[in-house]
């Protein structure tokens, strides 16, 4: 029951002038006992957040706080606990699946009481508990998922962190992962910053929605107000790229600069982040010369990052409207 | 569902169960195969020799025979006799078991000193295992000879030197060895969550990487214990091993040296113990990794498959379906494609029966999961499946051609140039030591005959048409240097060299970004639209094939399953599974109060596939009819098909079968 | 910072240059290795247990002569001193004077280098021309479990070839030709008859177990998706094999002949000493045994040496035939 506070954090790998300039400067709120969507593509830092809270990268600046004070990195005592993408990685194939969940326990149960606790846990997750003596292998990919939730639970987190947790999924299983993780949050009370590039899946989720791009957040707001009204350009770039069956393609604003790749994180534009691929910067618009050399801040609406948001020609992007859409089942 | 191959351990992937079976018996097949079983009676009797040798012959050996000395073998000396009338053989035997002794003393002190060194740098933290990959990298780059002799002068002649010598020069690699298995294990997910449960680092190596690279280690410990017995006959030979009286092989070889030429069995003798107890631990250790699933990775370069043997399995029976009627200018026409492999688990069948045509211009995507066999009947189709694949059809036709009557060199110019292939992982796709322009020319110089500089030309004009930025320069360019997409692209533009009549895509944008698969789907249809090339699109993202396709078949568990066109997805899908696929996947007006949609159970491992229909465990429409025989692919009257007894019952318009309750849904 | 911008751009450029960064990178690890090999055969005799000069002259030297010798060492001086003029006679040449023969040990090297270095440098060559072609067109041969029984041959007898150490292939090469069949002379370095039996015992092991290696990496080269790639652009075979996959087979594979030749030239202390060899192997042998320890000292450093040439040209060939190499960190 506390909120995650990311406070203007940078997270810089290697040295000065060859390394990798993963996250520059990110503030971002986790509210206490709310579910947190973070999207962003390959390079957008997202990932070396979520291992900075739970103490596996450390900061090059800024801090990260639960409920104002900063996270133990050290000792047993770990509020924040962390699910990894890749299920098939995430358990060691020698221990049982009962030892991997106790592991995490807090210290000074005994035998006795991490067994029960082992079998609270895996009924939590909707496991049969007699898995606990099996391995791993014996379990499909949403198997393990939900074992690797069990195990975070079983630190009693304040905050869970959810790296792609169902992005190697299946996706008849998918739903199963995703139901677990609502009914649970809404159960438990736990805060947690879902992390996924696909954005149906977070919409899904989370309340709030925080966009990243190159290592800065580019829009935060209230899901339903971000999807709807979008304000930056990368914003509804991601959403209409998004493939919807049955309906009307959604297009975006303008055409973007033909083919411009997602630039190299090692070497970030100067400026704004963006305008390399921007449908309304300066490849497209000459006179926007602003993006190409001061960076945006985030005093627009959602805290859009972007210059020109909100501007005359960004209509706002409806999702909502295209021919026949189905229903949800 | 990208792969990566782990370093020594097998790579685990999603149809697992087939390995896991596979690893829980997998200490037998060692011992019953020809090497594992022969170098395993070697080792044992090794073994017997080292215990009991010294008492069986031990009074033979001491035995002086002043009136014998030097001669050569006979019935009374097997090996013959040494300077003092010694029966040689007699010696040979006592001698197992110091030589054994010995070669595993050191391989103990080599491989418990390396471990220690080369997880060392795991246990201080990243400054120090830095510098301890420096000091093992310059001693790795010393062979062992040289790092014996060096220890053997620190340490002095004699047995107890050599033991150190040779123990100390073999730690060096298995440092290495270790540093490199830790790092491999050390990058997974769970050594990560320890970490973040608080663990401290010592305990996290005991726990979780020593067990993970026992493996490895044992088999690398082995194969270097044959390795021991080597090292100790050289210094031996040199005069630096163990000394008078005592005596191992070594010894005895180096002094059965000196008169070769004139009693060559005299060094003969230990110099094959020597050989044969070698060979024994070597084969074993091969043998063991092997079985295992470990590539020894000492001495080699760090890979492993599994691969299934070879067979030829008999298709099995269909039911009468649908015949495909083909048409006279069709692009594809596939009728009753089967691909099996023979496996440790029987015969399997991936592919079971896939008919359907192709026209002229038209994008049919292939939609399943993973396990439906999707892919493997895109490669099937593009002639790409190896043995121990085997492909069967009765009838594959493309442009016309019967791509299985004639033989393969026949068909090559026709399918290099009209047939272009899109791969999922452009990463790997590309040969890493070859400019992308060179990867390009080479589909024009071959099959168009363009000379170097036309089909020079004709590359920077496909990586312009592909929309690759500065196409000059990007043509010299190595595959590492272009970003995800732009592979893609390239790739897509080597297909165009030629002009292909078809474009087989599998899974082209599952490992890209999704803003970066929205302009490569853009550029498949603006190619589509400008030179009418038909697309096969094979994916598991039910979206994407839906958008850009105009037809689509449902593939499940090896066969297709519905067949439909592509308007008609959304809300007019006929099969259960169909159904329940589309409205597994999350989309923008999923109704946000109300549980995802789920599809109980799994999909079914292509070895063990249910009689019947092969979704019935999971169909909440399933009858005992389904469950006892397969529904034959049946069309309609508007050309849709669908494998389904129940068809009838789920028309359109009416909402699908609620498959799966969230909670208490068991998957 | 922006007065140094100009200058410190174009060094970047300089040093953004792939090669030249690599060429740099490995530079700096091969003066890294030379301090800590010279650094090593330096405390290789302050590492003895006793007192190595005693242990030299034999239990009953008077102690006078004792005292003498190792003022003529140096090794009264302290520690440190000791070390920076070791460091100093390195850099200019000059290895000392050798203990049994009062000569001085450059001049013992340079007169015995050459004689091991044809022997190595040939066996090296022979192991290639045996080893490509034979595990190339193995690995052809038995991909996707084709010819299992030439499998089975191939790597028994590898394995068995590959388990017989040098000196003893020596012996058993001059048994069989030399005196059984008087082909090829016994000993000695001569004409050109007189190394053959020396490099075929040098290559013959190392040899096998390169053709082993090089047909399990082709065969692991062949499961990847770029050749795939290649069968699906419809290249005949062979240009599969020779343009594609042989390539990337020999990355690996000759990063393990580096490792290879390495052992062929350690190999060349026991083979020489088979064979009379007058190298620098035998000498070494002949120093330890005689507690020679400058002129050991300085054999020591050479083989080194030799050892981490060999890794530069191995890195260097790698860097040309796979690009990706220059990048990776070191």
């Amino acid at each position: 029951m506390s909120e995650l506070r990311f406070d203007d954090v940078r997270i810089h790998y290697g040295s000065r002038r060859h390394g990798l300039p993963a996250v520059q400067g990110v503030d971002l709120s986790v509210p206490s006992g709310q579910i947190v969507g973070l999207v962003g593509e390959s390079g957008s830092g997202k990932s070396s957040l979520a291992r900075a809270a739970v103490g596996l990268e450390p900061l090059s600046g800024g801090q990260i706080l639960l409920d104002g004070r900063p996270i133990p990195r050290r000792g047993r005592n770990r509020p924040v606990q962390l699910v990894f993408q890749d299920p098939y990685s995430s358990l060691d194939p020698r221990l049982t699946i009962g030892a991997s969940i106790a592991e995490t326990l807090p210290r000074g149960t005994g035998r006795s009481g991490r067994r029960a606790e082992v079998n609270r846990l895996l009924e939590l997750v909707e496991l049969d508990p007699a898995l606990a003596a099996g391995y791993p292998a014996r379990l499909s990919g949403g198997q393990r998922q939900r074992v690797a939730l069990a195990r975070a639970l079983a630190a009693r987190p304040e905050v869970i962190i959810a790296d792609e947790i169902t992005s190697a999924l299946d996706v008849s299983v998918q739903g199963t992962v995703l139901n677990l993780v609502r009914s649970l949050q809404a159960e438990l009370g736990t805060s947690m910053l879902f992390i996924s590039h696909n954005l149906a899946v977070v919409r899904y989720l989370a309340t709030q929605l925080a966009v990243m791009y190159l290592g800065r957040i580019v829009e935060q707001g209230p899901t339903e107000a971000v999807l709807r009204d979008p304000q930056h350009p990368y914003t509804r770039d991601l959403l209409a790229s998004v493939p919807e069956l049955g309906g009307v393609r959604v297009e975006p604003v303008a055409a973007g600069p033909a083919e411009a790749d997602p630039p190299d994180p090692h070497q970030p534009p100067p400026g704004c982040p963006y305008h390399p691929r921007c449908p309304i910067g300066p490849l497209v618009r000459p006179e926007r010369e602003l993006c190409r050399t001061s960076r945006p801040e985030p005093v627009h609406r959602h805290q859009a990052a972007c210059h020109f948001a909100g501007a005359a020609n960004a209509q706002p992007l409806s999702v909502l409207t295209g021919g026949d859409r189905r229903e949800s089942a | 569902m990208s792969e990566a191959i782990e370093a020594s351990t097998t790579r685990a992937t999603e149809p697992d169960r087939l390995a896991a079976r596979a690893r829980r018996s997998r200490w037998l097949p060692v011992l019953l195969s020809p090497v594992g079983a022969g170098a395993g009676i070697g080792l044992f009797l090794l073994l017997i020799l080292a215990v009991f040798g010294p008492a069986v012959w031990r009074k033979r050996a001491e035995q002086a025979d002043v009136a014998h000395m030097l001669q050569g073998p006979s019935a009374a000396h097997w090996a013959g006799t040494d300077n003092l009338g010694r029966d040689l053989f007699a010696r040979v035997m006592v001698a197992t078991r110091l030589s054994v002794e010995l070669a595993l003393t050191a391989t103990v002190i080599a491989v418990v000193a390396g471990f220690c060194l080369g997880a060392a740098g795991f246990v201080l933290g990243r400054r120090a295992n830095r510098a301890v990959a420096a000091v093992v990298n310059v001693a790795v780059a010393f062979p062992g000879i040289l790092l014996a002799l060096f220890f053997a002068v620190i340490f002095g002649v004699g047995a107890k030197g050599a033991v150190l010598a040779i123990g100390f020069a073999g730690a060096p690699a298995f440092a290495r060895l270790t540093q490199t298995l830790v790092a491999g294990v050390e990058k997974r997910d769970f050594v990560a969550a320890a970490h973040v449960a608080g663990i401290g680092r010592p305990r996290v190596l005991l726990r979780h990487v020593l067990p993970n690279i026992a493996e490895p280690l044992i088999v690398n410990a082995t194969i270097g214990a044959g390795g021991a017995f080597l090292s100790f006959a050289s210094l031996s030979f040199l005069g630096l091993g163990v000394q008078a009286p005592r005596y191992d092989w070594g010894r005895l070889l180096g002094d059965g040296l000196t008169g070769i030429y004139t009693q060559p069995v005299a060094a003969l003798a230990p110099g094959i113990a020597v050989i044969l107890a070698g060979l024994a631990f070597n084969l074993f250790g091969e043998a063991l990794a092997k079985g295992v699933g470990v590539t020894a990775t000492i001495n080699r370069p760090i890979r492993g498959r599994i691969r299934p043997p070879v067979g030829v399995p008999a298709a099995p029976d269909r039911p009468a379906g649908a015949e495909v009627t083909g048409e006279a200018d069709d692009v594809l026409s596939v009728q009753g494609l089967t691909v099996s492999f023979a496996s440790a688990a029987g015969r399997v069948h991936p592919v079971r029966g896939v008919d359907f045509r192709l026209g002229r211009g038209e994008a049919v995507g292939i939609v399943g999961e993973s396990g439906s066999g999707k892919s493997l009947t895109a490669l099937a189709i593009a002639q790409l499946i190896e043995p121990p694949g085997q492909v069967r059809a009765g009838q594959l036709r493309f442009l016309g051609h019967d791509l299985l009557a004639e033989p393969a060199h026949r068909n090559r110019r026709l399918l290099g140039t009209s047939l272009a292939l899109v791969f999922q992982d452009p990463m790997t796709s590309f040969n890493p030591t070859r400019r992308i322009g060179s990867q390009l020319a080479e589909v024009g110089r071959r099959h168009g005959g363009l000379s170097r500089r036309a089909a020079a030309a004709r590359v920077v004009d496909r990586l312009r048409s592909v929309r690759v930025p500065a196409a000059e320069r990007r043509a010299r360019q190595y595959p590492h240097e272009y970003s995800g997409g732009m592979r893609q692209r390239a790739m897509i533009g080597m297909g165009l060299m030629g002009s292909p009549a078809l474009i087989i895509a599998d899974e082209p944008t599952t490992a890209l970004d999704v803003t970066v698969q929205r302009q490569v789907l853009d550029l498949l249809q603006s190619i589509r639209a400008a030179d009418g090339v038909s697309l096969l699109l094979i994916s598991h993202d039910i979206a994407v094939v839906g958008q850009v396709c105009d037809r689509v078949l449902v593939m499940y568990a090896g066969r297709i399953i519905e067949e439909l066109p592509a308007s008609a997805l959304a809300r007019d899908s006929r099969h259960p599974y169909t159904r329940a696929l589309i409205a597994a996947v999350p989309h923008m007006q999923t109704d946000r109060d109300r549980p995802l949609a789920v599809i109980p159970g799994r999909a079914p491992d292509p070895a063990e596939v249910p009689p019947g229909c092969a979704f019935a465990p999971r169909c909440p429409l399933a009858s005992e009819q389904c469950r006892s025989s397969e529904p034959p692919l049946l069309a309609d009257a508007q050309g849709r098909r669908v494998a389904c007894w129940h068809a009838d019952q789920v028309t359109a318009g009416q909402a699908g079968p609620t498959i799966g309750t969230p909670n208490g849904a068991r998957a | 910072m922006t007065s140094l911008a100009v200058p410190a751009r174009s060094i970047g450029a300089v040093l953004n240059n792939s090669w030249v960064s690599f060429g740099l990178r490995r530079a700096g690890r091969l003066v890294v290795s030379l301090w800590v090999l010279v650094t090593a055969s330096f405390l290789m005799i302050h590492l003895i247990p006793g007192d190595p000069v005693r242990a030299a002259l034999g239990i009953g030297a008077p102690p006078s002569l004792v005292q003498a010798r190792r003022h003529a060492l140096g090794l009264d001086q302290p520690l440190l001193s000791q070390y920076l003029h070791y460091l100093h006679g390195v850099l200019t040449g000059d290895f000392g004077i050798s203990m049994t023969s009062e000569l001085p040990v450059s001049e013992i090297i340079s007169q015995r280098l050459p004689a091991t270095l044809a022997l190595s440098l040939l066996a090296f060559l022979v192991a290639l021309l045996i080893a490509v072609p034979l595990g190339t067109g193995l690995g052809v041969l038995t991909r996707g479990g084709r010819a299992r029984g030439a499998e089975l041959a191939f790597t028994t007898a590898s394995a068995i070839f590959g388990a017989i150490p040098d000196f003893l292939a020596g012996v058993l090469l001059v048994w069989l030709f030399a005196v059984r069949l008087h082909w090829f002379p016994v000993a000695g370095r001569g004409g050109p008859s007189s190394y053959v039996l020396p490099v075929l015992a040098l290559a013959i092991g190392p040899g096998a177990v390169l053709a082993r290696i090089l047909r399990v990496e082709l065969l692991a080269v062949l499961q990847q998706d770029f050749v795939r790639t290649a069968r699906a652009k419809r290249l005949p075979a062979l240009a599969i094999y020779l343009k594609h996959a042989l390539p990337n087979a020999l990355t690996s594979t000759i990063t393990l002949g580096g490792l290879l030749l390495s052992v062929m030239v350690a190999g060349t202390v026991l083979v020489e000493n088979v064979f009379a060899w007058p190298g620098l192997g035998s000498t070494i042998v002949s120093s330890i045994l005689d507690k020679d320890y400058p002129v050991v000292q300085a054999v020591v450093l050479v083989y080194g040496f030799g050892v981490l040439l060999v890794n530069l040209a191995v890195d260097i060939a790698l860097a040309l035939l796979d690009p990706r190499s220059t990048i990776r960190e070191a």
